[in-house]
């Protein structure tokens, strides 16, 4: 019953989505304008179904309703409660209800809380989203039903893939899909600014709190994915270039940009149809993304089953889509009047730079993922990896720090360098000071890490900057937004080269009892025993580890074997300390006896994620300093216009 | 300062012309990049019979011959041979095997030729019946069977 009702809410949600895409449209016209006022309500209705829909899908997750074909080829039984929830969208067509409920929340949230945007250019961009949507309902309805029955339920389902049965899982994809799918919102405002013609300061000033909502889930979500990939994987590294990664990556990166360049649309008129270009170009990107990981043209670890006609599906979505929104934005690019003018040096130029920068690490990461699939069409199978995305990343990436540590301390439209040359004096020492230490005390680190802690430390250090002559008390929270997520990126950087740097690993076949020393850690195997989980059994070794001689603390690494799907994973063990973390994991038994430890001592590794948490920070202080401002505003607006009304009486 | 000398248009112009540069640039730089940098696939014959330069960061895929896995006396260093039926490529590898690494079954080695023998950083097996690596899912069944059968 719930199957069937959460399908026919979807199919409504659908039908809804159609209903607001032509009410929308007809709004806009002389005709049709009566039509207005039931735009915002059907969002919201279509956002509410929709979510109905993926709550019927989490109760028969939840209830293990095995006459479901989802849940008895995606769940078992056993499962703990957390797993059974989360593997709701741990497959395709769970995902994918994620998709399209978060595209429909999304719209239905801007129908009821936006109120800057001038009402045509709002129904326009209802229309936009819901034409968008329809898209992806289609998708979900014609080819990827999460609510097919079975004719005969089987007397036990196959199971959750053991690599997804973790805790990461109920954090990282719908935190990555709130970000990922709410720049859906970006692409539906620029459409809808485009068909009214409406580019300008006050669109930017409503754009941009959604996006930056958006981004705050985005890079909260990378930041999750990478540290589940981390200690899940077992291979101690935090980011492999994979494509899904990579697709994860490219709409953040135009969403950076987008937020940038929406600033200097907002505050000074300039940038108009770029602004309203990256809106169009962060939501392809996640829609190019989603493209790359459902057809199963690129493996990865986050493919799921692959089914070509679900890939020809998204690929003519896209084209619709993509080409339709950038043949919308050719014809009306011309029409966006000139924005204003800037100087070379000035808060605006440096922005700019940030931008042009960041689409160039945005190509490069673009070309080399979908590289393999051109080499591929010449009979050459080739795969991309550090060596490619590292050094040619870093080309751009390096001057952009530069100017990100400077950019903020710019004056509008028009500055001069000499007023800055004290001030930046002291990152630029702390880089120095930092980049000797370094040749001091480690001469044979290589070039990009080096670069990076130097760099690293002198961004941290100007990041704080613009914080100084202000009144702590009175900045705005914006500007304490910028300041952390400025330094969250330092602090990734820090983490990310002195992983690479100082990073030291050791491998060795050990005895119990025996014990091993790696970077400042000396590590005894006290003794592998079997323990039983819910729905595995594991090996498990005990290591005892002690940091520069201190007291040792204990670590449990298993190896452990699901049931159901039969399958090995490794669980690493960490211990986190200040300046870094140790990981260990446990190999196979050797013939004679002796166990396979692999062990790390990562100096400062936590920093990357630390970093990342310190960004979505950034990004929620901004997100609360502009929101309140507007209530502010709407508040005044609202009380200036009741007493006019009063006086007119 | 500058701005007064230049009008709108042309500034735009300028933008445009620069970000158009930056992006130009970057896709040189990535083309040039990418011939130098992608790891190219190999099986064991194309390995025999056109070896890449020595130390370049190449793929080999191919099935591991029965019998020819062997553990170092270091307890974590071992030692197999490639094959496709045609060629065989002795691999060593330090590490900890992936958990569906068996002899008799498909793998994608990353890494380097040193002299005769293939050094491997990595180890690509059958994660799980989703997740195989690219070039071993086209290693059709029927493939695998001749192949296993001429190494047996």
């Amino acid at each position: 019953m719930i199957a069937e009702l959460g399908l026919a809410m979807l199919w409504m949600a659908g039908a809804l989505a159609l209903l607001q895409l032509a009410a929308g449209s007809l709004a806009l016209t002389q005709r049709g304008r009566e039509l207005a006022g039931i735009v915002r309500p059907i969002a919201v209705v279509q956002g509410g179904l929709c979510a109905l829909a993926f709550v019927s899908l989490i109760l028969l997750f939840l209830r293990t309703d095995l006459s479901v074909k989802l849940v008895a080829t995606n769940s078992h039984s056993l499962k703990p409660f957390i797993f059974k929830l989360a593997g709701t969208w741990g497959n395709h067509e769970g995902s994918m209800l994620l998709w399209v409920t978060v595209m429909g929340l999304a719209g239905a949230f801007v129908a009821l809380f936006e109120k800057r945007l001038r009402e045509e250019t709002m129904l326009a961009t209802l229309a936009g989203q819901a034409f968008v949507s329809l898209g992806f309902y289609a998708f979900l309805l014609l080819s990827s039903n999460p609510f097919e029955r079975l004719p005969e339920p089987p007397p036990e389902g196959n199971g959750l893939n053991p690599l997804l049965q973790d805790i990461g899982l109920a954090f990282h994809p719908p935190t990555l899909y709130l970000g990922y799918v709410g720049l859906s919102i970006a692409f539906s405002f620029a459409i809808g600014a485009l068909v009214t013609r409406d580019v300008g300061p006050a669109f930017a000033r409503a754009m941009r709190p959604w996006v930056l909502g958006a981004w705050i889930f985005l890079s909260l979500g990378i930041t999750a994915g990478s540290y589940w990939a981390y200690y899940e994987l077992g291979w101690g590294g935090w980011w492999f270039w994979d494509p899904v990664e990579n697709a994860s990556l490219m709409p953040w990166l135009a969403a950076t940009a987008l937020l940038h360049s929406a600033s200097v649309l907002a505050a000074r008129n300039a940038l108009r149809a770029w602004t309203v270009m990256l809106g169009v170009v962060a939501f392809s990107m996640s829609m190019i993304g989603t493209f790359l990981v459902r057809s199963g043209i690129l493996t990865s670890v986050h493919a799921f089953a692959v089914d070509p006609e679900r890939g020809s599906f998204i690929l003519a979505l896209l084209a619709i889509y993509i080409g339709g929104a950038l043949a919308l934005f050719a014809i009306r690019a011309a029409t966006v009047t000139e924005g204003a003018r800037f100087a070379v040096v000035s808060r605006e130029a440096s922005l700019v730079f940030n931008n042009v920068m960041l689409s160039a690490i945005l190509g490069i990461v673009l070309v080399g993922t979908l590289y393999p699939l051109l080499t591929e069409a010449f009979g050459e199978k080739v795969s991309v990896g550090p060596p490619y995305f590292n050094p040619m990343g870093a080309i751009f990436f390096v001057p952009m720090l530069i100017v990100m540590a400077i950019g903020p301390l710019l004056r509008w439209r028009d500055d001069a360098a000499g007023r800055l040359s004290t001030k930046l004096a002291i990152p630029a020492l702390a880089a120095a000071a930092t980049a000797l230490a370094l040749v001091a005390m480690a001469p044979s680190i290589k070039p990009l890490p080096f670069l990076g802690i130097a760099l690293a430390a002198g961004l941290a250090i100007a990041s704080v900057l613009p914080l100084v002559g202000r009144e702590l008390k009175r900045t705005p929270l914006q500007v304490w937004g910028m300041v952390v997520a400025h330094l969250g990126i330092a602090c990734v950087l820090f983490g990310v080269a002195s992983d690479s740097a100082f990073s030291t690993e050791k491998l060795v076949a050990s005895r119990v009892g025996e014990t091993h020393q790696v970077g400042p850690y000396r590590i005894t195997l006290r003794d592998v025993e079997p323990v039983a989980g819910p729905n595995w059994t594991a090996l498990e070794a005990t290591l005892a580890a002690s940091y520069a001689g201190g007291s040792p603390s204990i670590l449990a690494t298993q190896s452990r074997n699901f049931t159901s799907p039969p399958q090995t994973t490794s669980e690493s063990a960490l211990h986190t300390r200040w300046n870094g973390q140790l990981y260990t994991v446990l190999g196979e038994e050797a013939d004679d006896g002796r166990w396979q430890l692999r062990l790390w001592w990562k100096p400062f590794v936590p920093m990357i994620w630390y970093g990342g948490l310190l960004v979505g920070l950034g990004g929620l202080l901004a997100l609360i300093g502009r929101v309140a401002r507007d209530v502010k505003r709407i508040r005044a607006e609202d009380k200036i216009s009741y007493r006019r009304q009063r006086q007119g009486r | 300062m500058a701005t007064a000398a230049i009008k709108p248009k042309h500034q735009r112009l300028v933008l445009l012309v620069i970000a158009l540069a930056a992006l130009i640039g970057a896709g040189l730089l990535a083309a040039w990049a990418l011939r130098n940098q992608a790891a190219y696939f190999y099986v064991p014959s194309d390995l025999i019979s056109k070896p890449p330069e020595a130390g370049r960061a190449v793929r080999l895929g191919g099935m591991v011959e029965k019998g020819s896995l062997k553990t170092a006396p270091d307890g974590v260093t071992i030692d197999f041979v490639v094959g496709d039926g045609k060629a065989r490529v002795p691999v060593r590898f330090r590490g900890i095997t992936p958990d569906l690494f068996v002899e008799g079954s498909g793998v994608v080695a990353e890494g380097r030729m040193e002299g005769r023998t293939f050094v491997a950083d990595n180890l690509l097996a059958k994660h799980d019946e989703n997740y195989v690596p690219r070039e071993m899912a086209e290693m059709t069944a029927a493939q695998k069977k001749t192949v296993v059968a001429e190494t047996k």
